[in-house]
């Protein structure tokens, strides 16, 4: 289809703004843009189709399942989002003053509250806005504790084989060298190898559990002692969440600090890769060196803005994306005590009945009680009729279904990894099982046919090799 | 000609005068598919033997490559910058860069004795 | 109490029996029971959509809406076409994952390659991401572009937001990076300060002008960036987006990279986030740009598609190599960006920077005369400084009382106005005559030295 710069005519546009009610002024010369800027020149009429068009063409929760292992694709509800829009909200300058600011202040605190009670920690920054930069913000708390005790030496960061890429990434970001540990033969952490790799350098490990095969890590409290023993600290990613929320906390696990996806556990809305949020929580010794303006008092009393004694500094601008708070919270309220655990029992529920019906065909990477997710491994298959996790995948867009996660985690080398959320009804999960089964059968029947797949989608598969080699990644204009 | 070859897949050729070119096998570029960008080091950079001196990225991964020999580079293939599918198209010419003063390298295989190797690889 | 689990009672006990468990706890047996919560979370019970809904409202009325803004300060009250919200509200944009699947995610991919050619277009730069938290971290993340063996100091202006250089020192703390402030001298960055300094600094990596600057004066970014260029090191500008409809480019100053917060493109000031930050860079930067990048393409059938390209640079797959961990891609508000500047297109862009311009002028004028002076005297854009001879407290909270939110109080009893297309000139009026009313000016007419 075409490109929103090859719609419209020269001259055409929307009337927005009125005439300039005061004395117009000039820009001094030296300062004027001298080259042409184009932007598109449309009617609102065109504008409209283009995006419908675009909308169109795009996947998201709402048009079908979407069992993408370790994204949390749950649905995402209206009352959030009605929340959101409110002027009180929407309309607020991060500015203002705090006396008139108390309903924003007290969302933040609200939150922050309601996920450590959660987490099982003391205290909350709502300044990162994503589980990345949640990672980085409780990587830089470990540095901060480290560096004001003066233990200089601590300088790695232990990370297990099985990790999501953006460990690895922040820990090096905070200036420390990464120690990959690789998992044991059930996909946990292998003792011995977190033994052999602790020591006086030791500044911290980064885990995540349930870990990233889907499996709850029976040696948890052991591993967090091993670690605190060394003289580091243990910090819980969050990206699992969805699967022990109200039924087990990283707090009582041995966890020091946390991070949280506000945007997968708490149902805010992924908006095509973000806004998120990845709140940052710890346990009360590591509180000194939260980032950004903290709230304190109470509401009765008035709240008021006070930075940490021995904060890191900013991680980001102001509070952190507000907005995707407000959403998280009102969730937070609707679910309550009783329907987190529910949500986080129905997705592991969820999880293991589709295991459980696509294990008649498909080989499990571990075939146990998994959490919220679990992995197949279609290496098996692949080795027998050429058709790998990646041919399933695309297969599987024609029957309107968004692939499970591909190739992750990299132990698992034809791994598929299906999450299915709490969110789902039965019956939309029996159709998956159904289409991923007869998926299996067409491998072995036709396996041409799946190396050709998608048939029915927009695009047939396009050329990455071609992209990469040669990258356009801007239009070009004639004139 | 007669190249040798390292157990990490890297070919060695020898320029006489203390010089010797470095790139990797056929083997190893069709099983990386299709190469996108390459790292290389700059004139003047000490290699060492059994470090990385390079890397390639195909489409989905980034692979390391490593020096056979530990020495001072000396010149580097700035065509593979631009035009990494060489590498692809034409595994043996190539090259990476050219090394000079080099003090040791790894114990290396002939042609034969590498497509020996990489059988076994296979398997 | 609220759920959104669909399936019954009764259908969760048949999925439990077919999974071949007798119960949610005996499937739950997996995990140890001495991390087993023993009791319930200490929250309140959960609400109905009612209950919801009236809470948060409650919450909402407890916040001041004011009706005219006249604080910037990073985040700025632009004009919305509704046009906007229309188009981000559909729920295949918001509700769709980073579009790893490009045969079913070619809406977000094209829209995101239409928001790279925006941001191109707008810096007069060759490759743009869509992944930035705001127009700080976007800032930070400038810093690990320009590092190498030989380039290890960075440096900023003192006129950069405080904001913006708090979050770099944050960054460069993480990745033990040596950042290094250049004084301001009236209100500009000391150009002298910067020539000496990166004259006994053989490593200097990249220095960061913000233009126009957090007083809102103009900088001569060019005469800097040719100053930074000879020394070898990275010219990176930190820009308003609206401001860039009329400016001199970040590529025509010269700048290797450049970055910004895309929030005055259509976002709501929201108490501060969501926003996106923008980076654009010069081609020869293209694979040093951390995050996602959208690349045109064809499928196996030759038609035009569009995917996720030169992945290789991130953490996904270079895990600790990588120079950014960055994973989100900031796509919805890339995306309400987009719409707003098809919407308002170059021209009517250019009107709001205009408008801006003149207005904050016409405030800067009018406020003379009810003796707030300016404390800078260069061309600005649509903030300001003045000293503030009274109480500022006092000013602010008598404007407040009006629906106004005065400027933002900065450091030795001065104030920052921030005046954009949306405040009209009745708007200014009862402002400065509020002002007057304080300050004691009445309607006197004064001539000041300024």
């Amino acid at each position: 289809m075409n490109l929103i710069f090859e719609i419209g005519k020269e001259g055409r546009g929307l009337s927005l703004l009125p005439k300039c009610d005061v004395p117009q002024t000039d820009l001094p010369e030296k300062f004027k843009r001298t080259t042409k800027l184009h932007l598109p020149q449309l009617s609102e009429n065109e504008i409209s189709r283009h995006y419908t068009k675009l909308a169109g063409r795009t996947h998201g929760v709402n048009d079908g399942f979407y069992p993408l292992g370790s994204c949390t694709m749950k649905y995402n509800p209206k009352v959030n989002e009605f929340a959101a829009s409110l002027k009180g909200f929407t309309r607020l300058h991060p500015l203002q003053e705090e006396k008139y600011a108390q309903g924003a202040l007290e969302v933040i605190q609200m939150t922050e509250n309601s996920l450590a009670e959660i987490l099982g920690m003391d205290s909350f920054t709502l300044q990162p806005a994503a589980g990345a930069h949640g990672e980085f913000t409780g990587l830089l708390l470990i540095k901060s504790y480290h560096t004001d005790r003066g233990d200089t030496k601590r300088t790695k960061i232990i990370v297990p084989d099985s990790a999501h890429g953006t460990n690895p990434a922040s820990a090096a970001m905070c200036g420390y060298e990464v120690i990959s540990i690789p998992s044991a033969e059930d996909g946990c952490v292998d003792l011995d190898a977190l033994r052999d790799a602790v020591g006086e350098d030791t500044a911290g490990l980064m885990l995540t559990n349930p870990n990233t095969v889907g499996l709850f890590d029976k040696n948890i409290l052991e591993i967090t002692k091993i670690v605190h023993e060394a003289g580091g600290l243990c910090y819980y990613d969050g990206a699992n969440l969805n699967a022990v929320m109200g039924q087990a906390r990283p707090g009582d696990m041995g966890f020091d600090c946390v991070h949280v996806n506000l945007h997968k556990t708490f149902s805010t809305p992924h908006g095509g890769g973000g806004p998120g949020s990845g709140p940052v929580g710890c346990k009360a010794f590591l509180a000194d060196f939260l980032p950004g303006a903290r709230v304190t008092g109470t509401p009765e009393e008035g709240l008021k803005l006070v930075g940490a004694p021995k904060s890191m500094g900013l991680v980001k601008e102001f509070y952190g994306n507000f907005l995707v708070v407000v959403k998280a919270l009102a969730y937070i309220l609707t679910l309550g005590k009783e329907g987190i655990p529910e949500a986080s029992a129905n997705a592991v529920l969820n999880a293991n009945y589709m295991r459980v019906k696509l294990s008649k065909k498909y080989e499990m990477a571990y075939d146990t009680t998994c959490m919220h997710e679990f992995v197949m491994d279609l290496a098996e298959l692949k080795h027998r009729t050429g058709v790998s996790a990646l041919d399933v995948a695309k297969g599987l867009l024609d029957y309107g279904i968004h692939p499970p996660t591909m190739y992750f985690p990299l132990i698992v080398h034809e791994a598929l990894m299906v999450e299915p959320c709490e969110t789902e009804p039965r019956e939309v999960m029996d159709e998956a099982i159904e289409a991923l089964l007869e998926l299996y059968d067409t491998a072995e029947k036709d396996p041409e046919y799946l190396h050709g797949a998608p048939h029915k989608a927009v695009i047939g598969r396009p050329d990455e090799l071609g992209a990469a080699r040669n990258p356009v990644v801007r239009y070009t204009f004639e004139d | 000609m007669a190249l040798l070859f390292a157990k990490t897949h890297e070919w060695l050729n020898d320029l006489g005068d203390g010089v010797a070119a470095i790139g990797i096998s056929d083997f190893a570029q069709n099983e990386l598919g299709g190469l996108v960008f390459v790292n290389l080091p700059e004139p003047g950079d000490e290699v060492v033997m059994g470090e990385t001196f390079a890397d390639v990225e195909s489409v989905k991964a980034v692979s390391d490559i490593y020096s056979p020999v530990t020495g001072t580079v000396l010149e580097i293939n700035e065509e593979l910058l631009d035009q990494p599918e060489l590498i692809n198209d034409s595994a043996y010419d190539a090259w990476f860069i050219k090394v000079e003063n080099i003090t040791e390298h790894a114990d290396l295989m002939t042609e034969d004795e590498y497509k020996a190797f990489c059988e076994t690889e296979e398997a | 109490m609220g759920s959104y689990v669909p399936n019954t009672l009764k259908e969760r006990d048949e999925m439990l029996k077919e999974a071949g468990y007798t119960s949610f706890e005996d499937m739950f047996s997996c995990i140890p029971d001495e991390v087993k919560l023993k009791e319930p979370l200490n929250l309140p019970s959960g609400l109905s959509e009612m209950e919801v809904a009236r809470k948060m409202e409650e919450l909402a009325d407890k916040n001041t809406v004011f009706k005219s803004i006249f604080r910037g300060a990073g985040a700025y009250d632009h004009f919305i076409p509704a046009i906007v919200n229309s188009v981000i509200s559909k729920e295949e944009f918001l509700t769709a994952y980073t579009p790893y699947q490009a045969e079913i995610s070619q809406g977000i991919l094209q829209s995101i390659f239409e928001f790279q050619t925006m941001i191109c277009e707008l810096t007069g730069m060759d490759v743009a991401n869509a992944s930035h938290y705001d127009g700080a971290t976007a800032a930070a993340e400038t810093i690990p572009m320009c590092i190498d063996r030989k380039h290890k100091t960075a440096y900023v202006s003192a006129t950069t937001h405080p904001g913006v250089v708090k979050v770099m020192q944050t960054y460069c703390f993480g990745s033990n990076t040596k950042l290094v402030v250049i004084p301001s001298k009236d209100g500009l960055t000391d150009m002298d300060a910067l020539q000496d300094a990166l004259d006994k600094d053989p490593e200097a990596a990249c220095f960061y002008l913000q233009q126009p600057n957090f007083y809102g004066s103009f900088e001569d970014a060019e005469a800097i960036g040719e100053i930074v260029h000879a020394h070898g090191a990275k010219f990176v500008m930190g820009v308003n987006p609206i401001a860039l409809a009329i400016m001199k480019s970040p590529r025509e100053c010269g700048a290797d990279i450049a970055v910004g917060d895309g929030q005055p493109l259509g976002m709501p000031i929201s108490y501060g986030g969501p926003y996106v930050g923008f980076m654009a860079a010069t081609s020869a930067m293209m694979r040093k740009l951390p995050g996602r990048i959208v690349g045109e393409t064809t499928d196996n059938d030759g038609n035009r598609a569009y995917v996720l390209t030169l992945q290789a640079r991130e953490q996904h797959i270079r895990r600790e190599k990588a120079s950014s961990n960055i994973c989100s891609n900031q796509d919805l508000c890339a995306l309400t960006a987009s719409v707003y500047m098809a919407a308002m297109g170059a021209e009517g862009m250019a009107e709001a920077a205009r408008q801006c311009m003149a207005k904050a002028q016409y405030l800067r004028d009018e406020l003379k005369t009810a003796g707030l002076y300016p404390v800078f005297h260069g061309p600005f854009f649509n903030e300001f400084v003045t000293n503030c001879p009274v109480d500022d407290g006092k000013l602010l909270d008598a404007l407040a009382k009006e629906g106004i939110l005065g400027g933002l109080p900065i450091a030795d009893g001065s104030i920052l106005w921030c005046v954009t297309e949306k405040n009209t000139k009745a708007d200014i009026d009862k402002l400065v005559a509020i002002v007057k009313e304080i300050t004691g000016k009445g309607g006197l007419s004064y001539e000041s030295n300024f």
